[in-house]
């Protein structure tokens, strides 16, 4: 759900940041126009009319009840702003009961999605709407960061620390998460999905096991479930599928060809290769890529691996 | 390389101003030696029993020697300022020659120290604790490296007849500044070796 | 503000810049030659950093990585981050300008330690000598470091770190130098509240480097043994928090934006009367504001971490302090606006610059409780609307102000004019490019744009190709600003004692001074904004 400018929060939490925001825009607004309106009237106004003419100024040096007030007002004003601030962002963080919990932990450069049930997911996360959701937020490696712009909350993922955000999906749709704490190379490919279903939808969801691909069925030709499963791995974020390189290799004309390796051997792309290269990246690494992919040997089962190396043969 | 336009005409403005200097300094020390303190304390309060544990590995008898040396040796150094505030060099030289060699005394026992962890295969990388103590220590080594380097710089102008009686602003600075050291020390000792 | 004595030489001798010979400078202890040493350092970092700034606005032409790889993308921002803030901003102002002017200021011979100055600009080359040797196996992590990203990539931060503290141990002693001068070698009858603002805000700014500097130095070493030894600060898998590491790095950082806007307000306050024809209004409360920012700068760090986990109180109290900044910035703005009223204002390139200081940063400061408030911050964080935010200040403030004081005092330091016209054209296209360039990351940040990306959304475009086009106006005016300089350097008009009719004590010196500044102390008997006319 995309939101020009500012707007189109999707819960009624972020409505009431939208409205903090828009308060502060008005001060700062009614401000701005105050003071650089003063400025810009004072120097037109005051612009030496006469050459030489100069020493004809009033001394004014002070005027404590000017002063006095002017330190005042701010006060009042900023000690007003910090108020709702804080009581926005205190609502934002009282836990709602009966929540749904999904633990999310930030890796380079992927989330990986577990569900109390046991479920795994990447980079995608199904919740349904109108119920509370708790992210408990942790990382592996480096700190990442857990930003969802249209629910107005993010949250940094620590390694070592359990952090905690919670939201209220109102409306169903696919919501951008974005990684906010810069992780390296990959941190702006590091991106993920908030999908909120209509509760119905959802239950059924969880009935098939919380597998998608209820359109296919089980008819669904193995490329076309591959092309899925990369999507949903989290492979794009690394690998691209048209022309230009990202931090892996890619994928469009792979399969047969010679791929070279560090240490100077080459090793020809075929399905052993590239089997090998999801379940065990470390095992042969193309040269001039950094081994930094995760391996996917316990998160994709060897069906799914089957399927993603029959789509990548279809890339030529 | 001196041009006379720099210096100060007048010696009472240069004299404090060396000495509000020197205080602006070490207010600087405070605050380094702080950051490491601050981290002691938020460690130690995170994992009070590993500390408790591993500081009943540092030596301290070792640690109690090194303390005494190290008052002696701010005791010296008031000898020393003393001394040439009432026009004796040599006697100013002795001191502070002195306090260089008890510092000189302190590292090597603390070079003994360090020895004996390392053969036990304690480095800074072991625990928590031992990363402070290895910091907190190694820093205050290299204090002590610089306050013997300062000190026999001050000894080398006396040497040279720059300072008497009515000239002993470098004994002064060098003086405040070794007793810095040796307060910091005096924090360390108990922080580390008494209470962990 | 009369000085007893006969007037200074108006001639166009080279004053202090008549020795000649790569000795005379680089064994120099005249603080005039130290300061111009530091201006020149730090303005070619200023442009190196503004080319790597360049080539990110080129990269973020297209949301896809076209020109650079990802890689590529986030080396140069942490460089153009690490130079623009290392390298220039916080020494420019307070090493360059504050090294030339202090003593002229407050009519002394030289600093407090001339050869401790000596030893500080050269610290600071061996700092940026480490940086630049770094750079041969290119860091990007950012100019913040975090942990433990910092601590697994590239060893260049282990180089670079070193520098870093190399750095800081200047600005130290650079501040302690100035802490000193201000205190003991002020010309007789020079008492505080005859000081000139432009020293409150150094005065202000030296208590901070000497207070804050040494705890960046201790984490950046912490930062290096962690890399050497293994020592587990930072590390979670050891223990150690990473967490801690920005609590130690906000603790120098935060309070270090002030060291970077706190003598760009100083050179305002100096620019505003002199082309005003007033005194500045508000003296003291310009003066104690400096202060009580320098004070409350110490306790807001936490307002960079309010996503990072800390407690809700914390955060709640960080929240609160953070807004008291506010105050006493405003009472700045408020004062200096006063200040124009009624006066003869004229448009000279420094009062240009003076304006413009105050214009962009009364945006920059209206936007600042949108990132105190914790609700809107924890919206805002890390997105682009903090990158715009603090552009308008450091950029819009501090560069702004540092542009004021170069076009105010270039005919003091050089004894030649600049171009007036040209002078202007510059501002002209520096001002229209600031505004373009990073009035839209607001709108990107609001709209949800983390910072730090090499590829972005397609919904993120529009904001972009507009900045980056911003940009190369911004670039356009600032070499022309740099053409116009090296013109004025070379064939300028030779510039009279007091070109502007200040009434500060460096105006009393000759153009350019004597090595010795003064023949003879001034004694002071005004305060230095004594303008217009008694009782009009």
């Amino acid at each position: 759900m995309d939101n020009v400018l500012a707007f189109g929060a999707a819960s009624s939490q972020a409505g009431r940041v939208d409205a903090l925001f828009v308060m502060i825009a008005g001060i700062g607004g009614f401000f701005f126009f105050l003071t650089q309106g003063m400025l810009i009237y004072f120097a037109v106004k005051y612009r030496r009319r006469v050459p030489g003419r100069d020493n004809e100024t009033p001394t004014i040096t002070d005027h404590p009840l000017l002063e006095f007030l002017w330190i005042l007002i701010p006060s009042l004003v900023v000690v007003a702003i910090f108020y709702y601030g804080w009581q926005v962002y205190t609502d934002q963080r009282i836990p709602y009961a009966g929540e749904t919990e999904v633990h999310v932990t930030g890796k380079q450069w992927m989330f990986e999605v577990k569900y109390p049930d046991g479920r795994t997911a990447i980079n995608e996360i199904r919740v349904p709407a109108g119920k509370p959701v708790k992210f408990l937020l942790s990382a592996s490696d480096v700190l990442h960061g857990f930003y969802l712009p249209d629910f107005r909350v993010k949250m940094d993922m620590i390694p070592g620390r359990v952090t905690t955000l919670w939201v209220q999906p109102e409306r169903p749709g696919s919501y951008q998460i974005f990684c906010t704490v810069y992780c390296g190379t990959g941190h702006s490919n590091m991106l993920a999905q908030l999908i909120v279903m209509p509760q119905a939808e959802y239950a059924e969801w969880l009935e098939r096991g919380g597998r998608e691909g209820g359109e296919a069925g089980g008819k669904e030709p193995l490329h076309a479930r591959g092309e899925r499963v990369v999507k949903g791995a989290g492979c794009l974020s690394c690998h691209a599928v048209d022309g230009k390189g990202k931090i892996g290799p890619n994928f469009r004309g792979l399969f047969g060809s010679t791929v070279p390796l560090e240490g100077g051997t080459s090793v020809t792309a075929d399905e052993e290769f590239l089997r090998e290269s999801i379940t065990d990246p470390g095992a042969k690494v193309v040269k001039g890529y950094p081994n930094v992919m995760p391996t996917y040997k316990a998160s994709m089962p060897p069906d799914d691996v089957r399927a993603v190396v029959e789509y990548l043969k279809t890339l030529k | 390389m001196s041009e006379p336009s720099h210096e100060h005409a007048d010696p009472a403005v240069a004299f404090e101003s060396a000495k509000l200097g020197v205080w602006t300094f070490l207010a600087t020390e405070v605050l380094l030696f702080g950051a490491l303190f601050t981290a002691y304390t938020v460690f130690r309060m995170k994992y009070p029993e590993m500390f408790r544990a591993e500081h009943e590995k540092l030596d301290r008898v070792l640690g109690a020697v090194n303390t005494v040396v190290l008052i002696t040796s701010s005791l010296l150094v008031v000898f020393g300022v003393d001394a040439i505030k009432r026009g004796k060099a040599r006697l100013f030289e002795a001191c502070f020659g002195a306090t260089i060699l008890l510092a000189g005394v302190f590292l090597c026992v603390k070079y003994a120290e360090y020895t004996a962890k390392f053969h036990h295969g304690i480095y800074p990388r072991t625990n928590l604790f031992f990363s402070i103590y290895f910091m907190l220590t190694g820093l205050h080594g290299i204090h002590v490296l610089l306050g013997m380097g300062v000190l026999s710089y001050v000894i080398l102008l006396s040497r040279r007849g720059r300072l008497s009686a009515s000239y002993y602003t470098p004994a002064e600075m060098s003086g405040l500044y070794w007793h810095f050291v040796d307060l910091v020390w005096i924090y360390l000792f108990p922080l580390l070796y008494l209470i962990g | 503000m009369t000085g007893v004595g006969r007037p200074e030489a108006e001639g166009n001798g080279r004053g202090y810049l008549a020795d000649r010979g790569w000795r005379s400078w680089a064994f120099t202890l005249d603080h005039k030659r130290i300061g111009a040493m530091y201006l020149w350092t730090t303005t070619v970092f200023f442009l190196i950093g503004g080319v790597f700034a360049l080539l990110l606005r080129l990269e973020l032409l297209s949301p896809q990585a076209r020109y650079f790889s990802n890689h590529a993308y986030n080396v140069f921002f942490t460089l153009h981050g690490a130079m623009m803030i290392f390298l220039f901003v916080i020494p420019a102002i307070p090493s360059g300008l504050g090294n030339f002017l202090i003593p002229l200021h407050i009519g002394a011979r030289d600093v407090a330690f001339p050869r401790l100055n000596l030893a500080s600009y050269w610290v600071f080359a061996a700092g940026f000598l480490v940086i630049i040797g770094s750079l041969v196996a290119p860091m990007d992590t950012g100019w913040t470091f975090y942990t433990p990203y910092s601590a697994k990539s590239a060893a260049a931060v282990t180089t670079l770190s070193l520098g870093i503290f190399l750095i800081g141990m200047s600005s130290i002693l650079t501040g302690l130098n100035f802490i000193v001068t201000i205190h003991k070698l002020r010309a007789p009858g020079m008492t505080w509240h005859r000081l000139p603002l432009f020293i409150w805000g150094m005065y202000a700014t030296s208590i901070i480097q000497v207070v804050a500097t040494p705890v960046v130095g201790v984490t950046f070493l912490l930062l290096a043994a962690e890399r050497i030894f293994g020592v587990g600060f930072f590390d979670p898998t050891k223990g150690g928090d990473p967490v801690l590491f920005q609590h130690f790095f906000w603790f120098y950082s935060h309070p270090v934006v002030y060291v970077m806007i706190l003598p760009a307000m100083g050179i305002v306050s100096e620019v505003i009367p002199v082309f005003s024809r007033k005194p500045i209004f508000g003296y003291k409360a310009i003066a104690y504001s400096s202060m009580a920012i320098a004070f409350i700068g110490f306790l807001v760090w936490g307002h960079h971490m309010f996503t990072s986990g800390m407690s809700p109180l914390a955060n709640k109290i960080f929240s609160f302090l953070t807004f008291f900044v506010a105050v006493p910035t405003a009472v700045k703005v408020f004062n200096w606006i006063a200040t124009l009223y009624r006066g003869s204002i004229t448009f000279e390139s420094p009062m240009l610059y003076a304006l413009t200081f105050i214009f962009l940063f009364i945006v920059g400061g209206l936007t600042g409780p949108f990132l105190g408030a914790m609700a809107t911050n924890v919206q805002l964080h890390d997105t682009y609307f903090v990158v715009a935010h603090f552009h308008y200040t450091m950029m819009g403030g501090t560069v702004m102000g540092f542009f004021a004081g170069l076009h105010y005092w270039f005919p003091k330091m050089t004894g030649k004019m600049v171009n007036e016209k040209v002078a202007r054209a510059a501002w002209a296209l520096i001002f229209v490019g600031f505004n373009v360039t990073f009035f839209t990351m607001f709108i990107a940040g609001t709209r949800g744009m983390p910072r730090r990306y090499a590829e972005y959304l397609p919904k993120f475009q529009v904001e972009n190709t507009i900045s980056s086009i911003g940009s190369a106006v911004l670039a356009a005016g600032i070499l022309v600003m740099c053409w116009n300089f090296l013109q004025g350097l070379r064939k300028g008009a030779a510039a009279p004692a007091n070109p502007w009719r200040a009434l500060s004590l460096e105006w009393k010196a000759a153009s350019p001074p004597e090595t010795e500044n003064f023949h003879e102390i001034p004694v002071v008997t005004e305060w230095p904004y004594g303008y217009g006319t008694p009782k009009a």
